[in-house]
């Protein structure tokens, strides 16, 4: 990655061999890397919330509110850079009012509105209904009216009203699991299924995000269950955060071992494609994929869980440990979608040549707005955490107070 | 014997006045509006296009790619093209080495002195206005089309401009407009083949290396190209049929 932005500062023109006239700009930068990043968050976090319910891994409950709300402020802030990359964003609707049914980009935007509509807001809805119930009769001020609005006039918190917010939720998330697969998935498939792109065009790929998306969004919650827990002078919980750092564990190494089997398989297959993508990894692609991606973003985390989690340290050093694994997952699965979006570009469709990205610091595709669309959705998580306390020890407390009813 | 009727020359420049006006009439309207006129409305439905390139008669002028920029408007800026000319020098051993500086509109760059070069050869290319088109497949608005005249098509009042198009073209043969935003690409000069003229590239081609015609038709050019030379389409592994027909190229054009 910092090799093609230190020949973009050298304002180099890096191209070499030959190249349709046409591809000499890129089409896709990097708000099309964070869109790809910011769905897989949401997934991943969501696919998290959902073992704790769904196959009731009840030392995750800590976490569970919060990847919820996780999800919910990334799934917000989604579809922005991509709207912001359009050349006629005005008529983005259009995608929706008339979708042409055989593409597949018109189709995600039906299992996006799906995925947000039916399956988070609805979760998060039952799940908070209660509370929005309490919250509303507790509070005083303008805050009181904002819950009872959000509880859409459903006040009853009978138990027989609980327990049936219990089973829905329950049946939401069982659908809310394959629809996670699919939100990730798809955005594979719509990079997968461009047969005139051989970086993409491949039958894994749909599956390689998804994974790479549980892993993203578990190490998310990581970081975000211990930042918040230190700002909130509270104690982790090391039982759910060694479950989480298992847990990231295992999905790293379907996902690495997915991702393996792509390479030997095209390496194997050495069609005629192979010769340009050998020379973009290992000239335009090495920092990006073979250091970044693969040596810091999933060797060094994974040693680092293994001896954290089955070594006998103290738990300081688990902690310090999981924590920077999680921060260096995250580094890894931008590389990825960085590699991908980027790399699918980076070589010539004559497959005669190589071109080379630059990313500016400024402007809509700038590195300024990029950094800006990363920390938005955590802004929105802060902002919700304040209106909607995922935090267990916020419930516990309500649950020992008398019930109102 | 019958005698022939006799006129007169003062009868017949008075006949003859009479019919200047008409005669000059017919004079300014363009033979092709006068073919239409004959012909009836334009049908689309009547017609499936398609174009043949005869490798062996292109001589690299780029007068083609020229002619396009000038008659489609396209930016004369070096990175956007609806069509451009590649040079192909394929040496003894190793690969082919490919250029195609500025699209070819200003012609190519003496090589020099080569003593290893096998074979070289120009390749004009376009939008192959693929029967099944993957730019049309993944058009998220249905803003490409394929008309029923067989050509490929944007209607860039209604394109997002989200570039999928141009990712899912195995040809690099669209490129999003600089100032409309929008995808663009070749479209046979639909605005002139459909008042019966000639695409601009074939209509200046010097040398007929670029045959427009009917594919239905069997008495058209194209027809005869076809018939008489050995053909290849472009990634025809990808299953996208293209209807534009290479003539001599050989499995070194990608």
């Amino acid at each position: 990655m910092f090799d093609i932005i230190a020949s973009a500062a050298a304002n180099l023109p890096g191209i070499t061999g030959y190249i349709y006239p046409n591809e000499y700009e890129l089409q896709w930068g990097l708000l099309i890397i964070i869109y790809p990043y910011l769905t897989g968050l949401v997934a991943g976090a969501f696919i998290l919330a959902s073992l704790e319910r769904v196959f009731n891994v009840s030392v995750l409950k800590p976490v569970y509110r919060l990847s919820l709300l996780t999800a919910l402020s990334f799934m917000i802030i989604a579809p922005l850079p991509l709207l912001a990359h359009l050349g006629h964003p005005e008529r983005a609707l259009e995608m929706f009012l008339t979708p042409h049914t055989a593409s597949a980009m018109a189709m995600f935007g039906f299992v996006y509105a799906w995925y947000l509509m039916v399956v988070l807001l609805l979760e998060i809805w039952f799940d908070y209904r209660q509370d929005f119930v309490r919250w509303s009769r507790e509070k005083t001020g303008l805050v009181k009216y904002v819950y009872l609005a959000l509880t859409l006039g459903a006040t009853d918190i009978s138990d027989k009203a609980l327990a049936f917010d219990e089973k829905i939720g329950r049946v939401i998330t069982i659908i809310g699991i394959p629809s996670a697969f699919l939100l990730h998935g798809y955005v594979g498939f719509i990079f997968g299924s461009i047969k005139a792109n051989p970086w993409w065009s491949s039958v894994l790929i749909p599956i390689v995000f998804l994974f790479s998306a549980i892993v993203s969004g578990i190490a998310l919650v990581i970081v975000i269950y211990m930042v918040s827990t230190m700002f909130r002078l509270k104690r982790l919980d090391m039982r759910c955060l060694n479950k989480l750092a298992e847990l990231l564990l295992y999905a790293m190494i379907v996902d690495f071992s997915l991702e393996l089997l792509d390479f030997i398989h095209r390496l194997y297959e050495s069609e005629e494609s192979i010769h340009i993508l050998s020379e973009m990894i290992s000239s335009r692609l090495f920092v990006s994929l073979i250091i970044s991606q693969i040596f810091l973003g999933t060797v060094i985390p994974m040693v680092s869980i293994s001896i954290a989690r089955f070594g006998k340290f103290p738990a300081e050093m688990r902690r310090l440990s999981y924590f920077i694994a999680a921060l260096l997952v995250q580094v890894g699965i931008f590389s990825t979608r960085w590699n991908v979006v980027i790399g699918g570009q980076l070589f010539s469709k004559s497959l005669r040549g190589l071109t080379v990205y630059k990313l500016d610091l400024f402007g809509l595709e700038g590195l300024l707005m990029g950094v800006g669309l990363l920390l938005l959705p955590f802004l929105i998580l802060w902002g919700m955490t304040k209106l909607l306390p995922p935090w267990p020890d916020v419930e516990e407390a309500a649950e020992a107070r008398p019930a109102l009813t | 014997m019958k005698e022939r009727p006799t006129m007169h020359r003062r009868e017949f420049l008075r006949n003859f006045s009479r019919k200047i006006p008409t005669v000059l009439t017919l004079a300014t309207i363009p033979i092709h509006k006068l073919a239409a006129a004959v012909e009836g409305e334009y049908k689309a439905s009547d017609h499936a296009y398609a174009m043949g390139v005869d490798i062996h008669k292109c001589i690299g002028c780029g007068k083609c790619a020229d002619a396009c920029k000038t008659e489609n408007k396209v930016p004369r800026e070096p990175h956007f093209f609806r069509t451009w000319v590649e040079r192909y020098v394929v040496p003894d051993e190793g690969p082919a080495r490919v250029d195609s500086p500025n699209g070819g509109i200003n012609g190519f760059p003496e090589q020099g002195e080569q003593n290893d070069v096998l074979r070289q050869f120009f390749v004009p290319k376009l939008c192959n206005h693929c029967q099944n088109a993957p730019c049309v497949q993944v058009c998220p608005v249905g803003a490409t089309f394929t008309s029923e005249d067989g050509v490929v098509l944007v209607d860039d009042t209604y394109c997002v401009g989200c570039r999928y198009c141009i990712q899912a073209c195995p040809y690099g043969a669209r490129y999003l407009h600089p100032t409309k935003h929008v995808a663009d690409k070749c479209t046979f000069c639909y605005h002139r083949i459909t008042d019966g003229l000639l695409p601009a590239c074939v209509e200046v081609c010097p040398n007929q290396a670029r045959v427009f015609g009917e594919l239905g038709q069997r008495s058209s050019p194209l027809r005869r190209l076809l018939r008489f030379n050995d053909i290849i389409v472009l990634k025809p592994g990808l299953n996208t049929e293209p209807k534009v027909f290479y003539a001599g190229a050989d499995g070194e054009v990608r």
